[in-house]
């Protein structure tokens, strides 16, 4: 955040400089929301001193998961300029339909119970993904229309219905309260995929090409992308991946009906967006939309542990968000101009 | 006067389909339950979607201009809040719908100018405020319920209008008075005609000179303004001011417009449209809700309505294309 420096004219400028300046800037966007983050730790903390207990610590570290992981899909699905609605709906159907497999099979493997979820959200973001690949329609309409559909579904098979904890076994409940080394095991394996998202987003082609497409796909498509075939992987991804976070939200949970998730996909949307992932795609990253879902968490729990009333939560959730893309915009802008200076100066 | 049928052509296909289907809708329905037909059940359909449908006319205008506002429900929970806290403060009512319309104009100027001045896209822009707005609401109202309004007002949910033989409610009335004007001045002025020039094209229409930041902050204020009104309906009509009003009806209100045939891209889509849209949604809700479908799931029927929306009109293009090959 220090257009001055950007802009100062002995710095070499061919084009591994404005790479330079692209990756500092996208580091400093990334920093920016540690920054945000840290700020909100230390004040609280020195408030209240109970906040940086291990229990609460953990507790933040669950509570993100879920979240986390819609964000992850969803970071996937804006950078190629689309949207994924349905999420809250896929992530309600799949928290049951998966949970409620051990009603009639008790032995079941929790694994087994994890690839369940994960085929139901697979199937639904397949469908998604077809729709907007094949059709060539807006995202944003498709996944309206299957955010509705997936939970009229969820609500016809299994409204009036609830599955408790009491049918659920102990290992599966059990899920979110293990820790290794005081950190729970579900925060290090969302940070583990996380992590292979963010890998792959980075270094492979494809996923590369997901920033191209997102850029501008018309472009894409003329540089030889599959851009049908790309965006249709990252609707899949993002399917799966909220199927499996609906595994994850019973085991947190316990108690799941057909209303699981409502809303899900706007706070997942919010993450995505407090990270500095452009919402018309092109740029952003999976960590920071990790980051996202993590300062949205800490945030609503350092208001709990302050004694503020809950009911100021979603006021101070709206006003940040805003504040986030307000800041994200300002870099851009900043940015943008810095390196068409550079640009003209040099041609 | 061939010129004008010329021009009209393209968008009266989607609305005979429309139109079409609200027949069919009718047919089944009467079909399906002898109520469907009465007049206590257009009352109750008025009642139960007017609000919903007063919402759509607003967003009409802002989806074509090539914007979008998410928090429509929130503004309306956020007046219905307001409206609350101020009625048992002891306010007098007059003073009292003075100050929600001016902080429903203040709530979509807040919108308008966020996406307008700073240049942000409005899809984040109204997340953002979709929580702030239903945020104030919950700090305004916080646990509770606000009832015992004045029956003078609350009779808006009980009675009819007068010379209706109590089948036409008051908020059927309102939406058809807005639907006339907001159509009107849509089609038939030059405000109207800029709103298409920015949604088809942002640069050409600034070229043309048209203020396109100004127009659209305005419309912003529009929706803030009208929402206000409709969560002032929606509190007299149930008698309660909570601060979970309407929520998550924005997904309704965009579904109906975008089943309207308004191009979720701008520069495309009618108020006739959206009028017969909010026939077809109402009417399905309603036939399923009589023939005792679990209403909750009427959701499936609204999410393939809206899978047509976009599939039909692409029809012919993928059949051109598959001929090609």
């Amino acid at each position: 955040m220090s257009p001055r420096r950007q802009q100062r004219p002995d710095q070499p400028a061919r084009r591994t400089g404005s790479a330079a300046l692209v990756e500092r800037v996208f580091r400093i966007r990334e920093s920016g929301i540690v920054v945000v983050l840290a700020v909100f730790v230390a004040i609280t903390a020195a408030i209240q001193p109970r906040f940086l207990s291990a229990t609460n610590i953990q507790f933040i570290l669950v509570d993100t998961t879920v979240i986390a992981l819609l964000a992850l899909g969803e970071t996937m699905v804006v950078i190629s300029r689309n949207v994924d609605l349905s999420i809250g709906s896929v992530l309600g159907l799949s928290a049951y339909a998966s949970s409620n497999l051990f009603g009639p099979h008790p032995g079941i493997p929790i694994p087994v119970v994890f690839l369940a979820g994960l085929g139901i959200g697979l199937a639904c973001g397949m469908v998604n993904g077809f729709m907007v690949a094949a059709g060539r329609v807006p995202s944003l309409v498709v996944t309206l229309a299957t955010l509705y559909i997936i939970r009229g579904i969820d609500i016809l098979l299994f409204s009036g219905k609830q599955v408790v904890s009491a049918s659920l076994p102990d290992a599966f409940l059990q899920i979110p309260r293990s820790t290794t080394l005081g950190i729970p095991n579900v925060a290090i394996a969302v940070a583990v995929v996380i992590g292979i998202g963010a890998y792959y987003l980075r270094t492979y082609r494809s996923g590369r090409e997901l920033y191209a497409i997102g850029s501008n796909p018309e472009a894409a498509r003329l540089a030889g992308i599959p851009v049908g075939k790309r965006v249709f992987t990252a609707f899949a991804i993002s399917g799966a991946i909220a199927g499996l976070a609906g595994v994850l939200w019973a085991a947190q949970y316990g108690t799941i009906d057909s209303s699981a998730g409502t809303g899900y996909e706007l706070q997942a949307i919010s993450a995505v967006v407090v990270g500095g992932v452009a919402i018309f795609g092109g740029s952003g990253s999976v960590i920071g939309a990790a980051l996202g879902a993590l300062l949205l968490s800490t945030i609503t729990t350092a208001l709990y542990v302050l004694g503020i009333s809950p009911f100021w939560d979603q006021a101070i959730w709206g006003f940040l968000l805003i504040v986030a893309i307000a800041l994200d915009q300002t870099i851009t802008v900043r940015l943008t101009s810095a390196l068409r200076k550079r640009r003209t100066r040099h041609a | 006067m061939r010129s004008l049928m010329e021009r009209l052509r393209p968008a009266l296909r989607w609305e005979t389909g429309l139109a079409a289907v609200a027949v069919i809708v009718l047919i089944v329905g009467s079909a399906v339950s002898p109520q469907f037909l009465t007049g206590n059940n257009l009352f109750n359909v008025g009642l139960s979607n007017g609000e919903i449908a007063i919402m759509t006319l607003p967003m009409t205008l802002i989806i074509i201009s090539g914007e979008i506002d998410l928090s429509v429900a929130s503004i309306l929970g956020m007046a219905s809040a307001l409206l609350g806290v101020l009625w048992s403060k002891g306010l007098p009512m007059p003073v009292i719908f003075l100050i929600v319309a001016i902080v429903g104009l203040a709530a979509g100027a807040f919108n308008g100018l966020l996406v307008t001045r700073l240049g942000l896209p409005s899809l984040a822009v109204t997340i953002g405020t979709l929580a702030l707005y239903r945020g104030i609401a919950t700090i305004l109202l916080g646990p509770v319920t606000v009832a015992n309004f004045p029956s003078a007002y609350t009779n808006l949910g009980v009675n009819g209008v007068p010379f209706t033989a109590n089948d036409v409610t008051y908020s059927t009335l309102i939406f058809v008075v807005l639907a006339i004007i907001f159509g009107v001045v849509l089609h038939a002025t030059p405000f109207g005609r800029s709103i298409y020039a920015m949604g088809a094209s942002v640069e050409a229409a600034q070229f043309a000179g048209i203020r396109v930041k100004r127009i659209k902050t305005i419309l912003f204020m529009i929706s803030g303004l009208i929402c206000s009104l409709a969560g002032v309906l929606w509190t007299f009509r149930l008698d309660t001011a909570v601060q979970n009003n309407g929520l998550g009806l924005e997904l309704d209100v965009i579904a109906i417009v975008l089943l309207a045939g308004v191009s979720i891209f701008g520069g495309k889509g009618s108020i006739v449209g959206v009028v017969l849209a909010v026939l077809v949604f109402a009417g399905i809700q309603n036939a399923l809700l009589l023939t005792n479908f679990n209403q909750e799931a009427t959701g499936i029927v609204t999410g393939a309505l809206l899978l047509a929306s976009v599939f039909v009109p692409n029809a012919g293009r993928w059949v051109r294309r598959l001929s090609r090959t």
